[in-house]
């Protein structure tokens, strides 16, 4: 029974998670050291993606923002960990309610019931509560960079503390909770390993809906926006590409073969992809750039996520080629139509979530697929779990676009949300926090 | 000729060049620089009120025709002064100076054009 879940999602190794915890330290569940020290590690390496993603977005902004667009990131962490731990791992993991829209179990409220809980993985259930909270910082702080450099401040945190409510808590329950619909989807679920869906096709989606509603910055496209730093929009981007190991090998909650798998797919993708972008970009452009370089890292990243425990090396190597493709049209088109996604958070994460989720259908390892046949009773075909794949990603698309514009209609007339025309001129840093982000050209 | 250089707060940079453009002041040169004149801005560290010794500001530099001096001054004054006073009745300093001096002569290197031409 583990075993099948194992290979179905590893998360889902909580299957007691639901059973009141004073049963579990009853049952005497040890603790497995080695799949604990693993989960330490890889929460902290989650965590070190958003200082990684500050860097990322700070040095993509013009030098007057340079601050306001880490804040971004720096005040996920804050907001999104306390609504986490106060609500949010109550809503994501506690049993259906409302016909399954989100979860709900008290014992989860502050945590309190957990104290002395350990999972049926070896894995004291804090552990994995804050492994998965540090998800629900990353997902909100990736929205940011569609609308960087023209968003009030206040706003910012008003908006992702809904939407992390709103958004992110009733999807990650859809996708990752044993009795969440997707899942259950088919006959061994919708397959989302850790957080294409979840996490980046609903704040690519998010971002987009937000730049288009928000409208595009102040002279764009016309006047130049020329990023401040690209040194640390690499070294950001490397934060990245490390902590994302703890974001997918860490989500196979074991230390083992599946966290080899996962670790293995998510070094390639993010090779292949970069590589794939430079050629792409030496190709039509003439050179191969820095943030290209960066753009593709990301993409093989974002694709390989829900993908990185059902495929093998090559599946991992395709999947990241084919997101630098995709992820590169989508800027173009971007560039066509003329919209402001700043940063590009749709092209990038929305677009590679949605490459990732969709085409790792083609590359599932055999014994996924005959496990799945087997559970379904008969025959199990590609086809088949790419007709779930698209149902689920249409589902998060569409709930996160229409929540999404809900929520920016109701937080643009609470407080405003866009800045205002003088605000923008004079640069989010001195408008809304008074300091500046490059002295070193001030004399003392 | 005239070289018009103007010091102004670092925030403000973007609004005086749109300003200076849609007057038809096309050419500008901006240097950051530090210093202080009677204004004392004052900023917050961890809480602790502190008046920094150097202010950053930037230093604008517009080299102009005799007919375009008015127009670029009227243009940097309208637009720089008195936001702070917006918000801080009463405060009459940091909103920066304007210098201007002779200018000898100017050169385009590409054309070798010089004077009023090559401005």
């Amino acid at each position: 029974m583990l075993k099948k879940y194992r290979a179905k999602f590893p998360l889902l190794l909580l299957t007691f998670l639901f059973i009141s915890t004073p049963l579990l330290a009853a049952d005497g569940v040890a603790i497995d050291t080695g799949v604990t020290a693993w989960m330490l590690v890889s929460t902290a390496l989650v965590l070190l993606m958003i200082p990684g993603l500050a860097m990322f977005y700070g040095g993509l902004v013009r030098t007057k923002n340079v601050l306001g667009t880490m804040m971004h990131s720096f005040a996920a962490m804050g907001i999104m960990t306390v609504l986490w731990v106060a609500i949010g791992y109550c809503m994501s993991f506690g049993p259906n309610v409302l016909g399954g829209w989100f979860g709900w179990n008290p014992d989860y409220l502050f945590l309190s019931g957990i104290d002395n809980s350990i999972l049926d993985a070896g894995v004291p259930e804090y552990v994995f509560s804050m492994f998965q909270g540090k998800f629900a910082i990353i997902t909100p702080a990736l929205i940011a960079g569609a609308f960087a450099e023209r968003v009030k401040f206040k706003s910012y945190c008003l908006f992702i503390a809904l939407w992390g409510l709103l958004v992110y808590n009733p999807l990650c329950h859809w996708v990752w909770a044993e009795d969440g619909f997707l899942f259950n989807m088919g006959a061994n679920g919708a397959i989302d390993f850790a957080g294409g869906t979840v996490v980046h096709i609903s704040a690519g989606v998010s971002g987009l809906i937000a730049a288009l509603y928000l409208g595009a910055r102040r002279g764009y496209p016309v006047t130049n926006m020329p990023p401040s730093n690209l040194v640390m929009t690499m070294i950001g981007g490397g934060l990245l590409w490390v902590g994302w190991f703890g974001f997918n090998a860490g989500s196979s909650v074991a230390s083992g073969l599946s966290t080899a798998q996962a670790l293995t797919a998510t070094q390639v993708a993010a090779a292949s992809g970069a590589i794939a972008w430079m050629i792409i970009e030496a190709w039509h452009q003439g050179k191969a750039t820095a943030l290209g370089i960066m753009s593709g890292i990301l993409a093989g990243l974002v694709a390989i996520t829900p993908a990185a425990g059902v495929v093998q090396p090559f599946g991992a190597f395709c999947l990241g080629i084919l997101a630098s493709i995709f992820c590169y049209l989508a800027i173009i088109a971007k560039n066509k139509l003329g919209y402001d996604d700043s940063l590009d958070a749709f092209g990038i994460h929305g677009m590679g979530g949605i490459v990732g989720a969709l085409l790792l259908t083609f590359f599932i390892r055999d014994s996924w697929m005959n496990e799945a046949a087997e559970l379904a009773g008969g025959s199990w075909t590609v086809w088949q779990q790419l007709g779930v794949q698209v149902s689920a990603v249409l589902i998060a698309v569409v709930y996160a676009a229409v929540l999404t514009l809900i929520l920016l209609y109701v937080v643009n007339k609470l407080v405003g949300f866009r800045s205002d025309p003088k605000e923008e001129m004079q640069g989010l840093d001195s408008a809304y926090h008074s300091e500046h982000g490059y002295g070193m050209l001030n004399p003392n | 000729m005239k070289l018009v250089i103007a010091i102004i707060r670092e925030t403000q940079l973007d609004e005086v060049r749109e300003a200076l453009i849609e007057a038809e002041i096309r050419r500008i040169t901006v240097m950051r620089v530090s210093g202080h004149g009677k204004a004392e801005d004052v900023e917050i560290y961890r809480g602790k009120k502190v008046v920094p010794g150097l202010i950053p500001r930037f230093r604008l530099e517009i080299a102009v025709n005799d007919e375009f001096v008015d127009v670029t001054v009227d243009t940097i004054i309208k637009t720089v002064k008195s936001r702070y006073k917006d918000k801080n009745p009463g405060k009459t300093t940091g909103d920066g100076k304007i210098f201007i001096t002779p200018l000898e002569e100017c050169i385009r290197i590409s054309t070798e054009e010089r004077g009023s031409a090559a401005i």
